[in-house]
């Protein structure tokens, strides 16, 4: 989605007059130790997410309304090692923590997520955040897990060890948040010394802090549980020499079969729902330009977005399930080789991987890779990774030109074929830009390639499920928005000039002079100048383009009572169908990504220099389409 | 050279030599002097590695690994050390 993620700007709840209560608590932890779940647990549907101001770091903020305190807001920090001000997140934390983040309140007090499969390590991290002075809880996740696995720990010594309240908790299941509630209770503000009574040692390095956390640990009874068996045998397979790269690509396949198969009867069936809830609805209205208003311009537009509604969710659910199984680690493994060859490294996989979502937090998502030229490069690339803003466009034209042939007793479509080879296009995009980028004006040193590998997880529902909703409510947002707006435009654009109160022949309207005037740019394609329009207005986000069909094709008497896919081949060819997904397998047509992009490289220069570059490439690309279907077709 | 230690065995580690910032960040993930560290798997391709190192898996590519200094620990053969689990398990019961 092109406008899909765009943060939503999250205003602090204004400094109250009783100032010895608690208003702001912040979540800490390394990464990976569950600090997701539980922030999701402690705040439930409630959440903002945001950027915090100048820097790329992501910020989560919400009531904690999952436990019966909206009254709180819980601000989730960057998953952190160190509090070493080496890597941004870290700075970050650091600078919320002690009230130095402008927009951001002070938290009040810190809850501190300790994974207990791995605590001696992860302790290392508490000495720091404890010499801060703030109230502090120290959560031992997933402490259900260690029990099983054979590990102990003593928490009411490690309280006393580490001066603050320690509780064993279970994020997943939900186990021990009456733990955080009286913690929060017993709270109120004015015994933020508490915590700083007990003299913690000052650790400076990581040599220091290791020694200090392994000497807890002893004291503490802490033992250790046995090591996943279960994962690395997962790995002996999955990262296996023949079957690993295989099972990667069955995945990859199927996750688009599915999509395809299973997703296009679904839409097929809600857009016959909808054009007849339409029409019913607007019998009401009188049979004059308000009911075409409504019904061609608003109506159809809106809902030939909307059809697509069933394939997203089906491609968020599987790229949600990758992701928190914790696949998505061994796939930039398997693909760091690959990846070396174009100059970048593996980690720079998962943030095109997500690209195939939306390149709009696929680009945040490249603040994981630490060398700077490396992320711009990836910054650059990854718009060219088919995201699902492309999927409305790609299944239309596929449904309306490409037949539906079955190979190998109908297991394998020609349409999904056709779908793959548009995935494959922009990927390979992707990939020569980069290598292009890596060897001339973004070449660099190698930066060592450091990737965790978290042990395998069965996803939750209720991740998966917020996630959906999450997107799915941002989806119909914008149908209800930016769509809405630019299909009423186009509407308008259509019917007039009026002479004498009647609707202009739709070449002799506005927006028809408009596109006719830009045809000689794209006949070369194979577009006719409906396709211009198209164009036009899908440079505000892709999926526009097919709203933008709906209502052209609404508009014109010749082809009123077809459906789309029928009206498509009234004037397009096979060769224009083709090249037009290939334009938009290339072409940046999205503001949303350019204005993060602008925003994570602090300038317009690269979103611009992006911009010329697809736009050059997409009109080549598609030119040499529309003739080669024309060679070999006629 | 850590890049040099099989599939299935372990070393300790000895010395790191990577620039500071690198240093480190791997430092905080539990590559410490005295570490032990286990070689798990290698990437398809033959290359990153994954290594065990205080319970926690980490992938290095081969260039990396061979900065850091590790000195072999008596090689016990896979089946022993697989039993040597199993009781253990058991006696924690």
């Amino acid at each position: 989605m092109s406008t899909c993620c765009t943060p939503e700007p999250y205003e602090p709840p204004a400094p109250g007059a009783d100032s010895s209560r608690l208003r702001t608590i912040a979540l800490i932890g390394p990464p990976n130790s569950g600090k997701s779940t539980l922030f999701n647990r402690l705040t439930g549907l409630r959440q903002k997410v945001a950027n915090y101001p100048g820097v790329t770091v992501e910020q989560r903020m919400g009531a904690m309304a999952g436990i019966g305190r909206s009254d709180l807001t819980l601000i989730d920090l960057p998953g952190i090692y160190s509090l070493d001000p080496f890597s941004e997140d870290a700075r970050v934390s650091v600078e919320v923590l002690e009230g130095r983040m402008p927009g951001t309140p002070k938290p009040d007090a810190i809850l501190l997520v300790l994974d207990s499969l791995h605590l001696t390590r992860q302790l290392m991290l508490a000495a720091p955040v404890l010499g801060l002075g703030l109230p502090t809880m120290v959560l031992l996740n997933m402490s259900d897990l260690m029990e099983t696995r054979g590990g102990e720990i003593d928490p009411l010594r490690l309280a006393q060890e580490l001066g603050a309240p320690v509780a064993r908790i279970s994020a997943v299941k939900g186990s021990g948040m009456e733990a955080i509630q009286l913690f929060l209770n017993r709270h109120r503000g004015e015994d933020a010394n508490q915590a700083a009574i007990t003299v913690l040692p000052v650790v400076g390095n990581a040599v220091s802090a290791h020694k200090w956390a392994a000497q807890v640990s002893a004291r503490t009874g802490y033992r250790a549980p046995l090591s996943a068996e279960a994962s690395r045998k997962v790995d002996a397979v999955l990262l296996h020499r023949i079957w690993g790269p295989l099972f990667f690509l069955v995945v990859v396949f199927s996750v688009f079969e599915v999509v395809f198969s299973i997703g296009q009867p679904l839409s097929d069936g809600l857009g016959d729902v909808l054009a007849r809830a339409g029409t019913w609805a607007t019998n009401f209205l009188p049979n004059d330009w308000l009911r075409s208003l409504v019904l061609d311009g608003a109506w159809k537009g809106v809902t030939s977005v909307l059809v697509f509604l069933p394939q997203i969710l089906l491609l968020f659910l599987f790229i949600g399930i990758l992701e928190d199984s914790g696949y998505l680690a061994r796939a930039a493994l398997i693909a760091d080789r690959v990846m070396r060859t174009i100059g970048l490294n593996g980690k720079a996989f998962i943030p095109l991987l997500s690209a195939y979502a939306c390149a709009v937090p696929a680009i945040m998502a490249t603040r994981t890779i630490e060398n700077k030229r490396d992320r711009l490069a990836t910054i650059l690339v990854t718009p060219f990774m088919t995201c699902s803003a492309r999927l409305p466009v790609y299944m239309l034209f596929i449904a309306a030109f490409i037949p539906p042939i079955a190979f190998v007793h109908g297991l394998v479509g020609l349409q999904t074929l056709v779908m793959l080879g548009l995935y494959l296009l922009g990927f390979l995009a992707a990939l020569a830009t980069a290598r292009l980028l890596k060897s001339s004006i973004l070449k660099s040193s190698q930066t060592p390639f450091i990737l965790e590998l978290p042990q395998y997880r069965m996803p939750t529902l209720r991740s998966i499920g917020l996630r959906l909703w999450d997107r799915g409510s941002v989806f119909l947002r914008q149908a209800g928005s930016v769509i809405l707006v630019v299909t009423l435009g186009l509407w308008v654009l259509a019917n007039f000039p009026r002479h004498h109160g009647v609707a202009p022949e739709l070449t002799e309207s506005i927006i028809g002079r408009l596109g006719h005037w830009m045809e000689p740019a794209i006949a070369p394609l194979g577009f006719n100048w409906k396709i211009g329009i198209g164009l036009l207005s899908s440079v505000l986000a892709r999926e526009v383009m097919v709203g933008t069909m709906g209502t052209l094709y609404g508009a014109d008497p010749q082809t009123q009572s077809l459906s789309l896919q029928t009206a498509l081949h009234h004037d397009l060819h096979l060769g224009g169908a083709i090249a037009l997904m290939v334009f938009f397998a290339f072409a940046m047509q999205c503001t949303s990504t350019m204005a993060v992009v602008r925003r994570e490289t602090n300038s317009w220069r690269w979103p611009v220099i992006q911009f010329l570059y697809m736009l050059v490439l997409a009109w080549g690309a598609a030119f040499a389409a529309n003739w080669a279907v024309h060679l070999i077709w006629g | 050279m850590l890049s040099e230690l099989e599939v299935g065995t372990t070393g300790i580690i000895e010395s790191v030599d990577l620039p500071p910032s690198v240093h480190n960040h791997l430092m905080y993930m539990g590559f410490l002097p005295n570490a032990r560290v286990e070689v798990l798997h290698r990437a398809p391709a033959g290359d990153p590695t994954v290594y065990a190192i205080d319970g926690l898996e980490i992938a290095l590519r081969r260039e990396t690994a061979q900065a850091i200094q590790v000195r072999m620990t008596r090689p016990v053969r896979p089946s022993a050390t697989e039993t040597a689990r199993k009781s253990e398990r058991k006696a924690r019961r």
